[in-house]
C-alpha cells in the first residue's frame, strides 16, 4: 500500500489500466471458451469457433450428475485437500518458525534436504510410495492404499517443502523485535509463535494454504492409482467424462466449471486476509 | 564438523536401506493363487459402455445373477482407460490387487511376461468349457504363441469402412471400395469444394499403429521377427506406412488438418459429411451421437490390396478387444474361475455384446440373431475370416508408440508442405527402430 | 536462512554453533533451561521431518535401488529377484551417440529452453501484476480472482481447453489471426512440428503465472508502509519508489519462489501429457513424458528410474549454484 500523499501519476494509471486488461484477457479468454462450451449440445463443442455459440442448452449441466459421481468425487476432493491443507500449513509454520528463529545443529542439513525434495520427478518414486503404503498396510493393518488418508499423507508432504521454505521467507521479513518483545514479557516460544508471529504473517500463510489446497486438488498421477471408486478424486474423476465411446466435452466443461466455482468464491473470501498485512502500529 | 555430517548421512543412508529392503520383499511370490477367502471377490471391469455409472447399470445385474448362483459377493471397480494399466502394473508389483480384472488385449503378452496373471492351460481352459469354444483369432490375441494365454476373450471388434451414403450417391459411386486403389479413386471423386474423401486420425499415434499394422500384414511385414526382434524399417513396412501416410501426403484425399486429430475428430468429419469415408472400429454409437442416424452410413469390409504383394496376407483388421484375466495373488482362485467361466457363457456373452455393441469371442453367442445387422456382420465376418492380432510380443507397447509417433511426424512434415518420400518413410521407421534398447 | 537466533548471541551466517563435545559443554554450563530449548526447534521440525522421510526419502531411496536393476516387466512382480544392472542403465541413457541418448540429450535442451521461458514469463506477468496492484482500486479483489482462476481450474479441463483453442481448422487463435485479423496466409498448426513448443509454452505460463501471483501479493504486504512513506517525503516517485524499495524487498521471496517455479516446470508432466497425449511432438518432446514413456510406456521401470535419477542429480547441482550464486549477491545486497 504505497501511501504518498498524491494520487499515483497519470503514467502509471494508464500502464495499469492497458497491462490489467491484458492480463484479464489472457486469463479468462479459456474460462470463456469453457463456459460456452458448456452450454452447447455435444455436437457443437468441436466445430468451428464462434463468439457467440448458435444453440445454447443447460442440458450438460443436468447430465453431470449422472454420468460420473460427480457430487462424491467433489466431496472426496474437498476431504482431502482439506485435511492435508491443514496439516500441512500447521506442520510447516512449525518447522518455518524453528529455522527461521533458531540456530541448531543440523539446520542447514534440514533445509537443504527438504527442499531437494522438491526435485523428485513423482514418476520416480510413485510405485516405491504404492509398495510401502501395501507394506504398511499389511503388516500393521492400517489401510493407506486405496484410503482418502493415504492420499492425506502423501499431499501434504508434497506440499511441505515449499510451505517450509516460503514461510521461512515471510518470517524472516517479520521484525524480529516483535517476538522477542513478547519473550520478554513472559511469553513462552510457543505462545509468542501463536500470539504474534502467526497473526503477523497471515498473508503469507494463507497464500501457503492456497498453494496447499490447489496441490492437493489437481493431482493426477498419484491420485490415479492410489484411489478406487469410492475413494477418488476430481482431478481424475472428471476423466471419466472421456469415456470408451464418446467423449463428453460439453459435460466435461460444465462439471469443471461447477466445481470450480467454490474454489473460485473461497479466493474471494480470502481476499481479505491476503492484504491483512503487517498492521505494525497494532502489534506495537 | 564434516566429519558430524558425514555420519550422520551415512546413519540416515543406512536407515534408508534398511527400510527399503523391509518393503522390497513385500510381493508375495510363486503362488498360484489359494482359495483363502471362498466368498469375496474383487472385479476390475473396463469402461465399455457410454460412462462409467453406465457400465455399472449393465454389470450389476448380471453380478447379481452370479452372486445368486454361487453366494460369492463380488466386489465390482469399473476403472477409466486412462488409470486401468497404472493401477494393473502397481497391482502386479505389490501383489495387492483384484481377482478377476478385464485388460486390453494388446496388453496381453506384456502382461504375460510379468507373470502376474494365471496362465490358461488348457487343463483350466477345460474347466471354463474349452478352448474350442472361443473364435480361434480371438484367443490369439491374448498371449504370446506357443505359450498358454494370459487371458479369455470377452468382448471382440474388427476395424470396418464407414461411408456417407449421401455423398456416395452424389459422385455416382454404387459400391464402397474393396481395394486401395478404388479406395483412392473413390477419394478423389469426393474431394471437392472443402470436402475430403477420407478422414484419419494423424495426430494419435495408437489408431496410426493400428494402420500401419494391417497394411504391414497386406505388404507381408509383420514388424517382429520370430525372437521378438523389432523389423520397424523393413521396405515391406515402410510400403506400408508410406501407403497409409500418403492418403493425405500425396493423394491428398484427407485434409490438412488430419494430421492434428487426437481426438477422435474423424468421427465427427464423417457425421458432419466434411469427409466421406472413415477407418473405425464400431463408430456407430459415436456418428450417433454426433447426429448421424443408420441409415445415412454404410458398412463395408477395409480394403485390400489390388494385387498382393508376395508375402502379403488377406488381413484388413486387427483383433481389437478386451480380454478377462485372473490375477496369480488371488485368494479365491475357484471362485474366480468361475466368475470367467460365467462371464464367457453364452447367456452373459450374449447379454453383455449385445448392450456394448461389440461381437461375442465365444462361437455359439455369435450365431445370435442380436448381431446379425448389417454393421455387426461386417464386423463379424471380418473377425473370424480376414482379422490378425498385433504381434504377441512383450515389446507390443513399443510398437505402438514408436511407429505410431513415427506416423504422426510424417503426417505432420506432410501437413507443413515437406515431401513424403520412401526415403523420407525410411528415416523416420530407422529412428523409431534405434530407440529400442537392449 | 541467514536468520540470527534468539538464544545465541549474534553470528555471521556462515558460523556453526560449536559441536559434539562444545556443544555439551555449553549446554552444562548454561543451564536446565537452555537443554529444553536446546531441544524445541527439534521438536518443532520432528512431525515434518517423519514425513518427508515417510513419503520422500524412503520411496526415492527405493527409486534409486531400482535404477540400478534390470527392471522390466520380467521382474516388476517380485522386484527384489530382478537382477542387478549395475550402471547399463545409466551407461545407456548417457550414450550421446547411441540413439537413446541422443533423444534423451535432445529432450533435455528442449525442456531447458521451455523451463526458462515458462519461468521468465511467468514470473513477470506476476510481479508486474501484483505490484500494479498493490495499491487499492475499485475492483481489485474481483481482478485477483479473475487472476487466480486458472489456477483453480482442474488442469485437465484447462489444457484439453486450449488444445481446442489452438485447433488449426477450428480453434479460436487461428479464428482471430488468420480468419478475424487475417494476420496469416494459411491457418496455423499450434499443435504439431516446431509451433507445438511454442504452445506449449503459452499453456504452461497461462497455468503458472497465477501462482507467482499470489506469492508475490502476499510478500508485498510484508513491506512495512512507513518505508515508502519516508520515501515518498523525500521525493521520489512511484517508479523510483518500485524499482528502490519494492523490487529489492521481493528478494527473499524471488530467491524460492523461482527456483521452486524452476523446479515445478521442469519436472511438469500433467500439461504437456493433456496437450499433446502420450507422445509429443519431436519440438515439445519434454523429460518428463520422455522418462514416463521410458517406463511406463514400455515397461522399462529401471532405465526410466536411471534417467530420472540423472535428472535429479542435474537439479540437485543447478540448485546448489543458484542458492550459492543467490545467498552471496542477498549478503552482498545487504551489507
Amino acid at each position: 500500500m504505497h501511501s504518498s500523499p498524491t494520487a499515483p501519476p497519470r503514467s502509471f494509471v494508464w500502464t495499469r489500466r492497458i497491462v490489467l486488461t491484458l492480463l484479464t484477457v489472457f486469463a479468462v479468454t479459456p474460462v470463456y471458451v469453457m463456459l460456452s462450451s458448456s452450454l452447447k449440445p455435444l455436437e457443437d463443442v468441436t466445430g468451428s469457433f464462434q463468439w457467440i455459440p448458435s444453440g445454447l442448452t443447460i442440458r450438460p449441466y443436468l447430465d453431470i450428475w449422472d454420468t460420473v459421481p460427480l457430487a462424491r468425487y467433489f466431496v472426496n476432493s474437498l476431504i482431502v485437500a482439506g485435511a492435508a491443507t491443514a496439516c500441512s500449513v500447521v506442520i510447516a509454520v512449525f518447522a518455518a518458525y524453528a529455522v527461521s528463529r533458531y540456530r541448531f545443529r543440523g539446520k542447514r542439513l534440514f533445509t537443504v534436504t527438504v527442499l531437494s525434495t522438491q526435485m523428485f520427478p513423482g514418476i520416480l518414486f510413485l510405485l516405491p510410495l504404492f509398495l510401502i503404503f501395501v507394506n504398511i498396510g499389511n503388516t500393521t493393518g492400517i489401510a493407506l492404499y486405496g484410503s482418502r488418508g493415504g492420499l492425506i499423507l502423501t499431499y501434504m508432504t508434497f506440499t511441505l517443502p515449499f510451505s517450509i521454505w516460503m514461510l521461512v521467507g515471510y518470517l524472516d521479513s517479520i521484525p524480529r523485535d516483535l517476538d522477542e518483545a513478547a519473550l520478554v514479557d513472559g511469553c513462552g516460544p510457543l505462545k509468542a509463535l501463536f500470539r504474534v508471529v502467526v497473526p503477523a504473517a497471515v498473508p503469507g500463510i494463507v497464500a501457503v494454504a492456497i498453494y496447499s489446497f490447489m496441490t492437493a486438488w489437481g493431482e493426477v498421477l498419484f491420485a490415479s492409482v492410489m484411489t478406487n471408486d469410492v475413494t477418488r478424486t476430481l482431478s481424475v474423476g472428471l476423466q471419466g467424462y472421456a469415456t470408451q465411446t464418446e467423449v463428453y466435452w460439453n459435460q466435461v466443461m460444465a462439471a469443471s466449471l461447477v466445481v470450480s466455482l467454490p474454489i473460485v468464491a473461497g479466493f474471494l473470501l480470502l481476499q481479505r486476509y491476503l492484504v491483512a498485512g503487517l498492521t505494525a502500529g497494532a502489534v506495537k | 564438523m564434516r566429519r558430524n555430517r558425514l555420519a550422520a548421512t551415512a546413519a540416515l543412508a543406512t536407515a534408508l536401506s534398511v527400510t527399503a529392503a523391509a518393503c522390497g520383499g513385500g510381493s508375495s511370490t510363486g503362488s498360484e493363487g489359494t482359495n483363502d477367502k471362498p466368498k469375496e471377490l474383487t472385479y476390475w471391469a473396463s469402461n465399455q459402455g457410454t460412462s462409467l455409472e453406465h457400465d455399472k447399470e449393465v454389470l450389476t445385474p448380471e453380478i447379481e445373477k452370479f452372486e445368486k448362483e454361487t453366494g460369492i459377493d463380488v466386489k465390482l471397480e469399473v476403472i477409466p482407460w486412462d488409470s486401468l494399466l497404472d493401477r494393473i502394473l502397481a497391482a502386479t508389483t505389490s501383489g495387492q490387487g483384484p481377482d478377476v480384472l478385464n485388460i486390453g488385449n494388446t496388453w496381453s503378452a506384456s502382461l504375460q511376461a510379468t507373470d502376474g496373471l494365471l496362465a490358461w492351460d488348457d487343463k483350466t481352459l477345460d474347466k471354463i468349457g474349452g478352448k474350442d469354444r472361443f473364435v480361434p483369432a480371438a484367443l490369439a490375441a491374448a498371449g504370446a504363441e506357443g505359450r498358454p494365454p494370459a487371458a479369455v476373450p470377452l468382448y471382440s471388434l474388427s476395424y470396418a469402412l464407414y461411408y456417407n451414403k449421401a455423398m456416395f450417391a452424389e459422385a455416382g459411386i454404387e459400391e464402397p471400395p474393396a481395394t486401395w486403389d478404388e479406395f483412392v479413386d473413390v477419394g478423389k471423386k469426393l474431394t471437392k469444394d472443402g470436402k475430403y474423401g477420407v478422414a484419419v486420425e494423424g495426430g494419435n499415434p495408437v489408431e496410426n499403429s493400428h494402420h500401419a499394422f494391417v497394411f504391414g500384414k497386406q505388404h507381408g511385414a509383420d514388424f517382429f521377427d520370430a525372437e521378438g526382434n523389432p523389423t520397424f524399417d523393413s521396405p515391406e513396412a515402410v510400403a506400408a506406412v508410406k501407403q497409409y501416410v500418403d492418403f493425405l501426403a500425396n493423394d491428398k484425399i484427407a485434409a490438412v488438418g488430419n494430421a492434428e486429430y487426437a481426438q477422435n475428430q474423424s468421427i465427427k468429419d464423417l457425421a458432419t459429411g466434411k469427409a466421406g469415408m472413415l477407418l473405425w472400429q464400431a463408430a456407430g454409437s459415436s456418428l450417433k451421437a454426433h447426429g448421424m442416424k443408420p441409415e445415412e452410413y454404410g458398412v463395408a469390409p477395409v480394403p485390400m490390396q489390388s494385387e498382393n504383394p508376395p508375402e502379403g496376407q488377406n488381413v484388413n483388421s486387427m483383433v481389437a478387444g478386451i480380454n478377462i484375466a485372473v490375477f496369480k495373488n488371488t485368494d479365491n482362485l475357484d471362485g474366480a474361475l468361475d466368475f470367467v467361466e460365467f462371464m464367457t457363457s453364452n447367456e452373459t456373452q450374449l447379454a453383455l455384446n449385445s448392450t456394448y455393441g461389440s461381437i461375442p469371442p465365444v462361437k455359439e453367442a455369435q450365431e445370435d440373431r442380436a448381431f446379425s445387422s448389417t454393421d455387426l456382420t461386417v464386423l463379424r465376418e471380418v473377425l473370424s475370416t480376414t482379422s490378425a492380432p498385433l504381434p504377441q510380443v512383450p515389446d507390443e507397447a513399443q510398437f505402438e508408440t514408436l511407429v505410431g509417433d513415427a506416423m504422426k511426424e510424417l503426417f505432420a512434415d506432410a501437413a507443413a508442405g515437406d515431401e513424403v518420400t520412401t526415403e523420407s518413410v525410411q528415416k523416420r521407421l530407422t529412428e523409431a527402430q534405434q530407440q529400442m534398447q537392449k | 536462512m541467514t536468520a540470527t537466533a534468539l538464544d545465541t548471541p549474534p553470528a555471521g551466517p556462515g558460523d556453526k554453533p560449536p559441536a559434539g563435545r562444545g556443544a555439551a559443554r555449553k549446554r552444562r554450563r548454561t543451564g536446565r533451561g537452555r537443554v529444553r530449548r536446546g531441544a524445541l526447534p527439534y521438536l518443532l521440525l520432528l512431525p515434518a521431518l517423519l514425513l518427508e522421510l515417510l513419503i520422500h526419502l524412503v520411496p526415492m531411496a527405493v527409486g534409486v535401488v531400482m535404477s540400478f536393476k534390470e527392471l522390466t516387466q520380467r521382474y516388476i512382480r517380485d522386484w527384489g529377484e530382478a537382477p542387478w544392472a549395475g550402471l547399463d542403465n545409466f551407461r545407456i541413457a548417457v550414450d550421446f551417440d547411441a540413439p537413446v541418448g541422443e533423444a534423451l540429450l535432445r529432450s533435455f535442451f528442449i525442456t531447458c529452453a521451455f523451463t526458462v521461458l515458462a519461468v521468465g514469463f511467468s514470473w513477470l506477468l506476476g510481479v508486474t501484476a501484483a505490484i500494479l496492484m498493490q495499491d487499492a482500486f475499485r475492483g481489485r479483489g474481483l481482478l485477483r480472482a479473475i487472476f487466480l482462476t486458472p489456477y483453480a481450474l482442474p488442469v485437465y479441463t484447462a489444457v484439453i481447453t486450449w488444445s481446442f483453442m489452438l485447433q488449426r481448422d477450428n480453434g479460436l487463435v487461428n479464428h482471430v489471426i488468420h480468419d478475424q485479423l487475417g494476420l496469416t496466409s494459411q491457418p496455423t498448426f499450434w499443435l504439431i512440428g516446431d509451433n507445438a513448443f511454442v504452445s506449449l509454452v503459452l499453456v504452461s505460463v497461462w497455468r503458472t503465472w497465477p501462482f507467482a501471483f499470489l506469492v508475490l501479493t502476499a510478500a508485498l504486504q510484508n513491506i512495512p508502509r512507513e518505508v515508502y512513506e519516508a520515501s515518498a517525503i523525500d521525493g521520489a516517485g512511484i517508479w523510483q519508489q518500485i524499482r528502490r524499495i519494492t523490487l529489492p524487498s521481493l528478494r527473499p521471496v524471488n530467491q524460492v519462489l523461482v527456483l521452486v517455479l524452476f523446479l515445478w516446470t521442469f519436472n511438469d508432466f500433467n500439461v504437456p501429457y493433456i496437450l499433446f497425449g502420450k507422445s509429443a511432438p519431436e519440438s515439445a518432446d519434454i523429460i518428463s513424458i520422455h522418462i514416463y514413456q521410458s517406463s511406463f510406456v514400455t515397461w522399462n521401470f529401471g532405465a526410466g528410474s536411471a534417467m530420472s535419477v540423472l535428472l535429479l542429480l542435474f537439479l540437485l547441482v543447478v540448485t546448489a549454484g543458484y542458492l550459492l550464486l543467490t545467498s552471496r549477491g542477498r549478503k552482498a545486497a545487504s551489507a
